[in-house]
């Protein structure tokens, strides 16, 4: 085997360090009780983990104890359990703070997931900053809740929201993005990995090159951050924003990470309980950071639940999941290219563990329903970016996307299934 | 493997491969937009009709094969019939893929259109079957307004 070097992570040194601790993933796959089900009487495959990874034992059971043990509102009680809640809660923002390598506590904002970390953003930065005239520049391969906001936002201001064209392979044309920074251009919101092609974009040239013109920079980590050390700090970029639920973590909570000296220039984003330090009828004095953004009871079993998931990523080390993962998606498309018919849509030269693609006359729905058949769950449809569809000229494509816990075996069962769907429709 | 088998019934496969009706249709008294949003089908139904009576349907556009097949066969059964009578295969078409119509009778009296009922095993497919139908439903109607599925 040849030392593989991990881009995004920690560099693994020897071929013997990284064969153990593939060994140690390869044994990591029962702490996840769902994948042991059957699925029309198959074992199930579950290549679905771009729309959310399944939970290990550890997330399930800690949400499970929080409901059992320690179930109170938080920030507002004396009482024993109030207190107990709240600390298990905060505690959770310690552990994202050194996941992201964030400087600050304050600087870790609780939200429902990355579509309302963009939100947030947009809302709030975007309705402060934004003006007539301005641009806001994304790229051509966002997902449609790092589109949609910024459409309502340009709409509502009288801006104009400007897109980086990407390449035949699925990667972004620096030198247009280069040509796209202006000084009308008000913020830069990027995808750090594409969730419909799995390329993983060099943000942190994107975001040095944005800062060059005194550009803030918004980064939506959902794809990134199951699967790659993610350091803000490194990256120097000014909002990055997960979902837990594709962290191995519970859904309906996520993180939005923002630097001190732009979030406490934002004005809330919504208003109620916990948010405020001082109301009157006549005067409100707002929370300080991070509680100015944190209207109202927060998903706290789902906090504690996200926490459980962070400490399980840190044990397993995310370096080496990347190495791992590139295998299987090394292995994965060595195979599917053997499939006639099959294109690969996506063959960014730095890809995450995604494979997108169409069979040659065969809608990718019917390729879905014929892998489910075989106990394979893949998604099917525009993976909730036709932007990227129209780009390459298909209406959807079918996508299999591999987390640590899948295996080689997996992928012969998806790709024996994947010849076999011609035949069924014949 | 059975109930795989059920869904891509012969009758289906092909029509997915040779669709009937096929074709624009120049002198449509009706022709509306149908479109499925999660999986990209999209399919225009043209339909002319002469008095009460459907004289032509035909079809364009692309989607699943479960999508293609029902707007080939619905255009081929459905020519000939009055609006009256189109609603009402429509509307046990529409029992026959939700599986809320179960009778032997009602199924025989379906014809053809029999070899769609393993679609009611499949819930995420019942929409791929139902939007030629809808759209045709939407075009006989009197809308033009493009019809989705959400």
């Amino acid at each position: 085997m040849q030392s593989t070097t991990v881009q995004h992570g920690k560099p693994v040194t020897s071929d013997r360090e990284l064969l153990e601790r593939f060994e140690a993933i390869r044994g990591c796959r029962h702490h996840f009780p769902l994948l042991r089900q059957r699925v029309n009487g198959k074992p199930l495959v579950y290549f679905d983990n771009a729309a959310t990874s399944q939970k290990p034992q550890v997330v399930i059971d800690a949400t499970l104890r929080y409901y059992e043990e320690e179930n109170s509102n938080i920030h507002r009680g004396v009482h024993y359990l109030s207190e107990r809640a709240t600390q298990a809660y905060e505690g959770v923002r310690v552990k994202v703070q050194h996941l992201l390598n964030a400087a600050h506590q304050r600087e870790i904002i609780f939200v429902r997931g990355t579509t309302e970390g963009i939100n947030l953003v947009a809302y709030s930065y975007g309705r402060s900053s934004v003006g007539a005239g301005d641009e806001v520049l994304i790229s051509g391969m966002e997902h449609h809740s790092n589109i949609v906001p910024w459409q309502i936002l340009c709409a509502e201001k009288g801006a104009k929201l400007r897109v980086i064209p990407i390449n035949d392979r699925g990667e972004i044309e620096l030198g247009e993005y280069e040509k796209l920074l202006t000084p009308r251009t008000k913020i830069v919101a990027l995808v750090h990995v594409s969730n419909a092609l799995g390329t993983i974009n060099p943000v942190k040239t994107m975001v040095a090159m944005a800062h060059a013109h005194g550009i803030p920079v918004l980064l939506d980590g959902a794809q990134a951050v199951p699967h790659m050390n993610v350091d803000v700090r490194e990256l120097e970029c000014d909002f990055y924003t997960f979902s837990a639920h594709k962290a191995f973590g519970p859904t309906g909570v996520g993180v939005l990470y923002g630097v001190t000296k732009l979030l406490d220039a934002m004005p809330p984003y919504q208003a109620g309980g916990d948010m405020i330090k001082s109301v009157t009828f006549e005067k409100t004095i707002y929370n300080d950071l991070p509680y100015k953004f944190e209207a109202g009871t927060p998903n706290i079993g789902g906090g504690i639940g996200m926490g459980a998931a962070i400490d399980y990523i840190n044990e397993i080390d995310l370096a080496s999941v990347a190495a791992f993962e590139h295998e299987l998606l090394d292995y994965a498309t060595r195979g599917a290219e053997e499939i006639p018919g099959l294109k690969i849509i996506g063959t960014a030269r730095e890809k995450a563990a995604v494979l997108s693609f169409v069979i040659d006359g065969i809608h990718p729905h019917d390729i879905g329903t014929i892998l489910d058949d075989e106990g394979i769950a893949i998604r099917t449809g525009h993976h909730c970016a036709q932007p990227v569809m129209q780009r390459f000229g298909v209406p959807a494509t079918a996508r299999a996307s591999f987390a640590f816990y899948n295996t080689k075996e997996e992928i012969d069962v998806f790709l024996a299934a994947l010849l076999r769907v011609r035949e069924v429709l014949a | 493997m059975s109930a795989l088998r059920e869904l891509y019934q012969q009758v289906i496969l092909d029509h997915n491969r040779n669709p009937k009706n096929f074709r624009e249709m120049a002198d449509a008294t009706g022709k509306i937009e149908g479109y499925n949003p999660l999986c990209g089908d999209h399919y225009t139904v043209f339909v002319r009709l002469e008095g009460d009576r459907i004289a032509d349907i035909s079809f364009t556009g692309a989607g699943c094969a479960i999508s293609k097949a029902s707007a080939s066969v619905m255009s081929s059964v459905l020519r000939g019939k009055t609006r009256e009578e189109a609603e009402l295969v429509f509307r046990e078409f529409q029992g026959l893929v939700t599986g809320t119509q179960a009778s032997a009778e009602e199924i025989e009296r379906l014809g053809k259109l029999a070899a769609f009922a393993g679609v009611s095993e499949f819930p995420a497919r019942v929409k791929c079957a139902s939007l030629p139908w809808h759209t045709l439903h939407a075009a006989l109607n009197g809308n033009s307004k493009p019809i989705t599925t959400e």
